[in-house]
């Protein structure tokens, strides 16, 4: 019993930190589809939003939840302001080398983690939030529940917001012209370039966007984690084996993928070692290489054609 | 002139040594030329094949660990991870290059990222093998003096451009530039591009361990963090190509002597020697922005406003 | 002799049908024309021809051989050369290492490499143009150096996917005399796709129609223009647009 608790326990941690996961990932996935960058500086962003958030906390005493508010609308205007000036110039650069952008992401990530650290030390923080150690208990609910499983607060309040943030940004891709723009351009950007649609703009909303959802996601994990400057990295990392596993820019796939990766890792640490969590991330990065080139999307592509 | 230019460079370095110049110096030196191997190793593949990578440091390490490894294990010495590591670096683009290198676009990019850190984690964590973080230290040295260190860079490093122009001269490197300017094309031409990519990867593959193998030897200690990070080997790597110039002969060179040189003595100035990454980020994203060829391939667009310049100081004077 | 027999091929995207069981043969030394409506599966079928999409159904034959499932890179060692609608030049390179890159198809030594492609720059009119960054090249050279490189890898079989769109009448009139001189003077075997009607009657022996990933008509120029199907067909598209 005690194992089946075990791994039921793991499995549920599992798919709260995908749905995290999947918001990282999402960001990623909607750069990747209008521009086709990989944005090699996105959890660099998550980092940025995460200190904006640790700092309101720490000398306003603002909730990170309530931080969202301000980190978003802060990292989308710095998105926006980064594609104009930075990227979209690149663009028209001719270089030998392809994938000029994604050196300059890599370059931007390498400008914000050290300035984090040259700023802020290396120092591990945490928001003590007076929630943080709260948790909800199977059996509070469910008297006679064969097994006891328990969900921390702060990571189901994540969790759910997480969810929320989704929902509206698949309201606003279906629903607004924006957002049908912005589809458009990533399914075909000739055909959007010829329907009129302003494909620069498009690539700065989607870019602030892209940095948006990176944000939320910051905030969401600041009371449920730590924060130190070479973060980034590490999420980063997460942005892109999500995005080989869903499928390069789809953003079925990211959020399926977002799922798949957080459960696994879940899975890893419990049963193989927490060192080794990493390394997990890294074989189903390959494993989804080898097997799945097209990634979960080009599954689902296939169902809806119906073969 | 421009024809003797390798030669008389590698002349004039061959009688450094009897300058009798410090260590610390010779030391920079040592590091320009491991620099340049690398440049040069990482050069075949994305400056020529156009195959970015950012996971060098997967192929620095392992050449690094392969020499350390069979110091450690075998007793040996240590030198023998130069020849070593050219069989197991060949194994590990073969398998590299079998995964990656079918997919195109941004794929072989990620999965050498990676790579990187599969390598790292994985130097951390098989603690029976590798010593984890404790890392592997030779006891003794082969020379103290870095006279001969230096020679046997130097070699490396000669031997490196030479097999560089040489395969650029040949059908492989028009192969590697056709397969860099459009796939399509070159498949239609009779090209197996994946094969092509694949052999471009090995060679890659290969010079950059040879210069960890012999990194290994000079510096005498190794650790997961110092052969295999991302930002100061993967990327450093990427940052130098692209300051010298991809797809040059003497970019990697020139981008090694401009870095390292930049990384000393930032280092040294108090206060800003924390930010150095930041300053190289910098200096990745003005080069890619305004100098995207690099110092050597834009350098006609570098002299330009100079001569301009000049002419115009002719101009008042006359 | 039939050297290429496309054998009822189909070729599905998800859904879409490009291709539905299209069969045609090309015989040696001759020049057969393509045509069709835009969207036809022209360029479709080239492709599947020369192995950048393997058939749904259906097979290429290679002198009797099935090749169905090669690389394009095989295929060209086989003696199947193309050219390409959208012109794919190697962008960075000069004239010459374009046509030198391919021509190494076929040796180990740059010197002969070198011969190979000074002699095809010639036959092309491109030799003045050598040096030159293929980027560079206005579209008409463009289009003749993909026929060049093409000729480079000594094909038998050489695939030209439109080499006329684009190009003005006195180029018009040197690509004719160039794609005549390929068949005459090298022997090679052309299949053309073509929209420029003017060009495709005077240089075929023959023409296969496709419409709607269909094969609607084969015979000769002469035939083509009568038959009722294939007037239909372009008209057709003449009303809808």
């Amino acid at each position: 019993m005690a194992q089946l608790e075990l791994f039921l326990q793991t499995l549920i941690s599992g798919f709260l930190l995908g749905g995290l996961y999947a918001l990282i990932a999402l960001g990623m996935a909607l750069i990747m589809g209008v521009m086709r960058v990989i944005n090699l500086a996105h959890g660099d962003f998550m980092m940025i939003a995460m200190y904006i958030a640790y700092w309101l906390f720490t000398f306003f005493g603002i909730d990170p939840y309530v931080s969202v508010f301000i980190a978003a609308p802060a990292m989308f205007l710095f998105g926006l302001g980064i594609q104009k000036y930075l990227l979209t110039p690149v663009m028209k650069v001719d270089s030998i080398l392809p994938h000029n952008q994604v050196i300059l992401t890599v370059g931007l990530a390498m400008v914000f983690s050290n300035l984090a650290t040259v700023f802020f030390t290396g120092d591990y923080r945490s928001t003590p939030v007076s929630y943080a150690s709260s948790a909800w208990y199977l059996t509070d609910f469910w008297k006679n529940s064969p097994v006891e499983l328990s969900l921390s607060m702060p990571w189901t309040l994540s969790f759910i917001i997480a969810v929320m943030i989704t929902i509206a940004l698949w309201i606003f891709l279906t629903k607004t012209d924006t957002g049908k723009s912005i589809r458009a351009t990533s399914q075909d950007l000739d055909a959007a370039l010829l329907m009129g649609v302003n494909v620069n703009w498009v690539r700065m909303v989607t870019f602030g966007i892209g940095l948006v959802l990176v944000a939320v996601a910051g905030c969401l994990f600041l009371p449920i984690y730590y924060l130190y400057p070479a973060l980034g990295k590490q999420f980063t990392n997460i942005g892109f084996v999500i995005a080989v596993i869903g499928g390069m820019g789809s953003t079925d796939g990211a959020i399926i993928g977002g799922l798949i990766l957080g459960i696994f890792e879940s899975m890893t640490a419990t049963y193989i070692g927490m060192g080794w969590a990493p390394a997990g991330r890294f074989s189903i990065f390959v494993a989804a290489l080898v097997f799945l080139p097209g990634g979960v999307a080009s599954i689902l592509r296939k169902r809806r054609l119906g073969k | 002139m421009k024809k003797f230019l390798p030669l008389i460079v590698f002349a004039l370095l061959c009688i450094v040594p009897f300058f009798g110049l410090s260590t610390y110096v010779m030391h920079i030196l040592i590091l320009v030329l491991i620099w340049s191997v690398i440049g040069m190793g990482w050069n075949i593949l994305g400056g020529y094949t156009g195959q970015v990578s950012f996971g060098h440091a997967a192929f620095f390490g392992m050449g690094a660990y392969a020499a350390g490894l069979l110091y450690q294990h075998l007793g040996i010495s240590a030198w023998w991870g130069l020849p070593v590591c050219v069989l197991i670096l060949t194994a590990l683009s073969l398998i590299v290059g079998y995964i990656c290198l079918r997919l195109r676009g941004a794929y072989f990019a990620l999965a050498t990222l990676a790579l990187g850190e599969i390598c790292r984690v994985a130097a951390e964590n098989l603690v029976d093998f590798t010593k984890g973080n404790m890392g592997i230290m030779l006891r003794e040295r082969t020379w103290v003096d870095k006279t001969w260190y230096f020679y046997i860079i130097l070699l490396i490093a000669a031997g490196t451009y030479i097999l560089i122009k040489m395969v650029m001269e040949s059908k492989l490197g028009y192969y590697f530039v056709a397969i860099r300017e459009d796939q399509d094309a070159a498949e239609s031409l009779g090209i197996n591009t994946t094969f092509y990519k694949t052999i471009s990867l090995c060679i890659s593959g290969v010079l950059t361990g040879i210069a960890g193998a012999y990194y290994m030897n000079y510096m005498g200690y190794i650790d997961p963090s110092t052969v295999f990070p991302l930002s100061e080997v993967s990327i450093a790597t990427v940052v130098v190509v692209m300051v010298g110039g991809a797809a040059t002969y003497w970019g990697p060179i020139v981008g090694a002597v401009i870095m390292v040189f930049l990384a000393e003595e930032i280092r040294s100035i108090p206060f800003i020697g924390a930010a150095h990454q930041t300053i190289f980020g910098i200096i990745l994203i003005l080069i890619i922005m305004f100098l995207p060829n690099g110092i050597v391939g834009d350098f006609r667009k570098l002299i330009k406003p100079l001569s301009r310049a000049k002419r115009e100081c002719h101009h008042e004077f006359n | 002799m039939s050297l290429i027999e496309v054998r009822n091929v189909s070729k599905q995207f998800g859904g879409l049908a490009a291709l539905t069981d299209v069969s045609f043969v090309l015989n040696k030394g001759e020049i057969l024309g393509l045509i069709g409506p835009n969207g036809a599966g022209k360029t479709t079928m080239f492709n599947v021809i020369n192995g950048f999409y393997p058939p749904t159904k259906g097979d290429v034959l290679l002198k009797g051989e099935k090749v169905s499932n090669l690389k394009p890179h095989v295929l060209c060692k086989l003696g199947v050369a193309r050219t390409f609608q959208v012109v794919k030049p190697l962008q960075r390179m000069s004239t010459l290492d374009n046509v030198i890159a391919s021509a190494f198809i076929r040796t180990k030594s740059k010197a002969q490499a070198e011969e190979i492609s000074m002699e095809v720059l010639k036959f092309t009119n491109l030799y003045e143009d050598r040096m030159f960054i293929s980027k560079g090249l206005p579209l008409g050279k463009r289009k003749r150096l993909e026929i060049a490189r093409a000729l480079a890898t000594k094909p038998e079989i050489i695939l030209l996917d439109e080499s006329f769109a684009g190009l003005n009448p006195t180029e018009i009139n040197e690509q004719i005399e160039i794609v005549n001189k390929i068949r005459t003077d090298k022997g090679i075997t052309i299949l053309i796709i073509e929209h420029h009607m003017r060009v495709i009657m005077s240089i075929s022996d023959r023409i296969v129609v496709l419409s709607y990933g269909q094969k609607i008509a084969e015979g000769t120029p002469l035939e083509i223009g009568r038959n009722p199907v294939v007037i239909e067909a372009y008209l057709g598209e003449a009303h809808n647009a």
